[in-house]
Parts: C-alpha cells; structure tokens; sequence
C-alpha cells in the first residue's frame, strides 16, 4: 500500500528547502559587490531585486513549515530534487531581467545548465553583457559544481544527521572525512585554494595576451570556474577560441583534469598519499579511455584531412575530446565546424567521451570513471569463471583510496545507473529527431545535455524548438542528480495521487 | 620603345589583377564562413562588424575579435592598422564598426589552426560610443515593494514570538 505524504512531510520538506532558498540568495550578494565595483546601477538592481524574492520565499518557507524533525531518506532526496528546480527559477531571475535572454524560459535553460555545469547556452549579445550577470552565469557554475546542497551543509545548516540524506541526493556518495559537513568545508577550501591558484596563472597569461588587467583577472576567475567545475560557459561568445592562446588552453586542460578528479582523491593527494593517482580504478580508466576516444578522434579527423598539419589535428582534436570527457564544454572550434569538419567517426568519439564523464565525487556528470572501471573489472571477472576450472574461486578486487572487493552488489548498481543514463542520452536523442534533426547531431546534443558536458554542433540556439528546451533541461537536471532524487520526486508525486 | 610598352604593359596587368582579386573580395558574413569554410579558404574576403572585447597585442599584430550580429571571428591584424580602433564592444561601450579586407584561413597553420582572418586593409565604418543607461525606475519600485513586505512580514514574525 502506497501512503499518502502527510503534512508533517510537507512542513519538513518545506523548512529545509527554505534554508537552501536564503543560502542561495546569499550567493546572489557576490555580483551585487561586482557591479558595484565597475558601477553597474540597472545590474544590481536586477540582483536586489532577486534576493529579495529569493528571501521573501525562503523565509516564508523556513516561518510557515518550522519543525524541529530530521529529514529522512524521501524527504532528504525530495529536498534536493525540488532545490534544483527552484534554483534554477531563482537564478534565472537576473539573468532574465538583464534582457539578454529572450524569454524566461531562455533563462531558465541557462540557470540549469549552469548550475548543472553543462555548459550550453541561449544568451544573446554576449560580448555586451554586464560585468555582473557574467559574473553570475559563472558563479551558478561554480556553486552548481560544489552542490547547493554543499553550500548549504557548508554555511548554513548546523549538524543534523539529514544532512547525509541530502548530500546523497545530489549525487555525492562518499564521504571525505567521517562527518558530512567537515566533507562539505573540504570540497569548498580545496576550490577555493584552486580557484585562487587557477584565477593568478589565467589572470597572469591574460595579460601577456594583451588583455586589460582588470579585464585579464575578471576572465580568469570566470574561466577558472567554468574549467574547474567542468562547466564550459566563458565570459566571450567565440568561448576559449576568443584567447588565441595555447598557454592559456594548456592551463584549462590542466584545470578541467583537476575538475574531474574525485574529491577523495584530492584528499589523498593533498595528505602527501601521492601514490594514489597511480593505483586509483578513476584515474586508471580515465586515463585509458582518453588514449581510446582520442585514439578514435584522430583516426576521424586523419580521414577527413581537416587538418592538414598533425600539430593543429592535435590541438584541436585534444581540446575538444578533454573538455568533452571532463564534461566541461569550451570549445576552440565553432560548433558548425563540428559538421563541418569533423566527420561521423570522430564525432563519435567524442561522444562517447561525452557518456563516460569523469570521477564519482567530483564536478563532472555522465556515467564516470568508477562504474565504467567496475563493470569492466565484472567482465573480467566472468572471463575468468569462463576460462578457468569450475572449482576456482575467482575473486576479483580494484582500488578505490583502499582494496576493495568486487561485489555483485557493487556491479549491479554501476549497470543501473549506467543503463539509466544510457536510457537518458537516447530519449533525447529520440526526441532531437521527432523535431527533425539528424541522429548524429541529435545524440551529440542529447549526450551533450544528459552528460552535463556543453559542447555542442550548433543544434542548441535561441531558435530551437520550446519541446527541445524543456527536454535538455530535464536532461541536465537528471543528469546532475544522478536518477536518485529524480526518481524519489517521482514516487512522491505517485503517492499524493495515488496513496491512501 | 618596346622596351617601354612591355613594361607598362606588365604594369597594367598586375593593376588590373589586383584590382580584380578585389573586385572578387566578397562582403561576407560570419554565417557563410563558418558554414561555408572550405569555400573561401585562403579566399580574400571582406568583413565587416563590430569591434568587441580586448584589442589583443601580440609584438607587431593584435588580435580584435569583430561580431558582426550573429559570430565573432578573430581577425589577426598590423598594430599600425590596429591603432585605428578606438572603442571595443562592451557593457558600456559600443564598439567602432569596421570593414576587414583580408585573406580567410579555415584552419590557420600560423595560429594553431584557429578560423582567422588576416587583415590587409582595416577601415572604420563608424566610430564606437559609450552606452549610458537610465536607471529602471519599474525595478526600484518593484525594489521597494518587496523590501516593505519583507518588512511586515519580520514585524509581524515579532508579534508572534511576543
């Protein structure tokens, strides 16, 4: 029997989604201090104005459903799911409102997108935008990439054992030290650090590309947090092609590489347990399946002779295939030239770096490194069973920070979300070509959304069907939340229905 | 005599070609080259838009990224030629409008196989300006609006407590 949620739920529910509401009106005041530095007035109204309804929901929510209960699981996962959804509409406020969206629904595909660190985009005249609201566009990256729920665990909820719940709920299931909100501070200082190391060596480099040094220092941050949580937006329409710079492309890759690296395993790195990088299942599958996708690249491009220099075939090819495996998105080709210039095989191979993603427990989204290090690690364990005597007991391990033993258990969670992003990437793409594009072009973009990556062939513009914006932005929410808190909302819209 | 008319013969067919080639440089825009790369590679091509960003010095050359409604496309062009550019595209500014007469490169071996234009000739259509901006009365109000009920409703949070 399905039971009904009761109120008690409701008022639970709603108290902490309040909370997560006033932490992100709080990270709204950042561009208010930013267009206050280059004297934007119409910006910052738009931010005050968003805060204050952002506020006024929060509070309101925190007054009418107070309630001293804990989350459990449901609610915990509910909280998130429904965070997500009401972060973008709260985020898509300014955006909107500085007029360079075409329609809220504009806005609220580019507040996705960024919190959900995708990457793609439906801003107009950007190079006209205010200091403000890119700022913006790049800070919804770089909190989107940490977790809302982090920021709150991180700042504003004191110690309550529902905050694994939600943790959990957005799809971050290992803890880096043994009390959540201690995993939450970590995840912040180590992006902190890395932001400030990230925003000298980009500002630095900016300026010997000749950029202005207030100018140079703004796009690095920006850019450092688009790389880091492998986000893909960039303060220029032309994206990191407006640079001109391989130290400044060569920064990024190292960056993005960072970005998709398990939090954990930053933990173990910083600790001085250098060795890890070496041993981990992530790093290793990582580090294969981009020598296999950009092996796959090449061969495309080679037979296309887009590239006439093996340099340039490097450089580009590289560029696109890091940031598309890392989930981040900056591109340093157009994306027509994706069609134009690259043929069906090497699209094809960045799609299929696009669907793995990068590691569990960090930035990136897609399937990741550690259910694609644990399903192949199963089929050579029932290789073995195969080949030898019946009576051998085969066991089979893989080291993830320590030795741990391949359950089935294990395996079959990895095939579950593995099939369920599988599912996701060709839904999209169904419904890519229900609206009449090609299927190339379509799972490019579908893979694209779903995996949270951000580049795209050009089928993403102002101009696309409403049916195919609503369907990236359900894409990259799910994407992001890894299925858990989509299908706990789902259960809980069944039961208000259906329940008794 | 002869010697004469041979040469300015010679000098007229090079006017005449390079007059031609020109006469061929094709008003384009950033749509028909992006789509259309391998048509106009190594084709000179003339370009017009606005200036927007930095104007990017490298030694002798600058980099100026000029959109033209749709794309940006970077142009690699002189110092000399870049010091004619006198406002880029911003928030608060409206960048100098500019011709490009130069050759397109699809895949430019001199810059890592970016799309580029190197310019020959730059002309200023029409100089930039600085954008100023009223202040939006209907948000203050808005503003306002929202700030007194906030307001109410933290004196009225204070009644409950009491």
């Amino acid at each position: 029997m399905i039971l009904k949620p009761r109120l008690k739920d409701l008022k639970t529910i709603g108290f902490y989604l309040g909370k997560i509401i006033l932490g992100l009106a709080f990270t709204m005041t950042l561009p208010i201090l930013i267009g206050l530095c280059f004297g934007e007035v119409n910006p910052v109204l738009d931010f005050v104005l968003s805060i204050l309804i952002s506020v006024l929901l929060g509070w309101s929510l925190t007054i009418l459903c107070r309630t001293g209960e804990d989350l459990n699981w449901v609610q915990g996962m509910i909280v998130v799911s429904i965070s997500w959804i009401i972060a973008m509409i709260l985020g898509a406020i300014p955006l909107y409102l500085s007029g360079h969206w075409k329609s809220f629904l504009d806005a609220c595909f580019d507040a996705m997108s960024g919190f959900a660190t995708t990457g793609l985009t439906l801003v107009q005249n950007l190079d006209h935008i205010s200091y403000a609201h890119n700022f913006w566009r790049h800070l919804i990256m770089f909190l989107g990439g940490q977790g809302i729920i982090v920021i709150a665990l991180s700042f504003f909820v004191r110690g309550f054992s529902g905050a694994f719940k939600m943790y959990v709920g957005e799809a971050r299931d290992e803890r880096i030290m043994p009390n959540v909100i201690n995993t939450a501070r970590f995840i912040w200082m180590v992006s902190i650090v890395y932001l400030i190391l990230g925003t000298l060596a980009l500002g630095i480099t900016g300026i010997f590309n000749g950029m202005q040094p207030v100018n140079a220092f703004f796009h690095g941050a920006c850019i450092f947090m688009a790389a880091f949580d492998t986000g893909g937006f960039a303060p220029q329409s032309q994206n990191i092609l407006y640079y001109h710079s391989i130290i400044y492309e060569i920064i990024t890759i190292v960056i993005m590489i960072l970005g998709a690296l398990n939090f954990k395993l930053h933990y173990h790195l910083w600790s001085g347990n250098r060795k890890e990088i070496f041993k981990n299942i992530e790093v290793v599958t990582l580090f294969f399946t981009i020598i296999a996708t950009f092996f796959i690249v090449v061969i495309g491009l080679a037979q296309l002779g887009s590239y006439p220099d093996a340099l340039v075939l490097f450089r580009k090819g590289f560029y696109q295939l890091i940031s598309g495996h890392t989930g981040t998105g900056f591109q340093t080709i157009y994306p027509q030239e994706f069609l134009d210039s690259w043929n069906p095989l090497a699209l094809t191979g960045v799609i299929i770096a696009m669907a793995l993603g990068g590691a569990v427990c960090s930035t990136t989204g897609a399937i990741k490194m550690l259910r694609i290090g644990v399903i192949l690690k199963a089929f050579k364990e029932d290789l073995k069973r195969i080949i030898m005597p019946e009576k051998t007991i085969v066991i089979e391990k893989f080291h993830h920070i320590k030795e741990i033993f391949l359950e089935d258990k294990l395996v079959r969670s990895a095939l579950t979300i593995t099939l369920a992003y599988l599912v996701l990437y060709g839904l999209g793409t169904l419904i890519g070509m229900f609206y009449g594009y090609p299927f190339l072009e379509s799972l490019f973009e579908s893979t694209s959304a779903a995996a949270n990556v951000g580049l795209s062939c050009g089928i993403t513009s102002i101009g696309m069907p409403t049916g195919l914006k609503i369907t990236y932005i359900i894409q990259m929410w799910a994407g992001r939340l890894e299925f858990m808190s989509v299908f706990a909302i789902i259960g809980f819209l069944v039961a208000a229905i259906k329940g008794k | 005599m002869k010697n004469n008319f041979s040469l300015i013969l010679i000098n007229l067919f090079i006017l005449g070609f390079f007059s031609l080639q020109h006469a061929w440089a094709q008003n384009l825009t950033s749509n028909d080259l992006i789509q259309h790369t391998k048509k106009y590679d190594g084709k000179t091509v003339v370009y017009r838009g606005e200036a927007i960003g930095d104007v990017m010095g490298r030694g002798n050359f600058a980099w100026v990224n000029i959109h033209d409604g749709n794309n940006a496309i970077a142009i690699w062009v002189s110092s000399d030629l870049a010091k004619e550019i006198q406002f880029t595209g911003n928030y608060k500014t409206q960048g100098d409008i500019l011709e490009v007469t130069g050759i397109f490169y699809r895949n430019c071996l001199e810059h890592g196989g970016d799309l580029d234009i190197h310019a020959q000739t730059l002309k200023k259509i029409s100089a930039g300006r600085i954008v100023s901006y009223k202040i939006d009365l209907i948000k203050l109000k808005l503003i306002f609006i929202l700030f007194g009920v906030l307001l109410l409703i933290w004196i009225l949070t204070l009644f409950r407590r009491k």
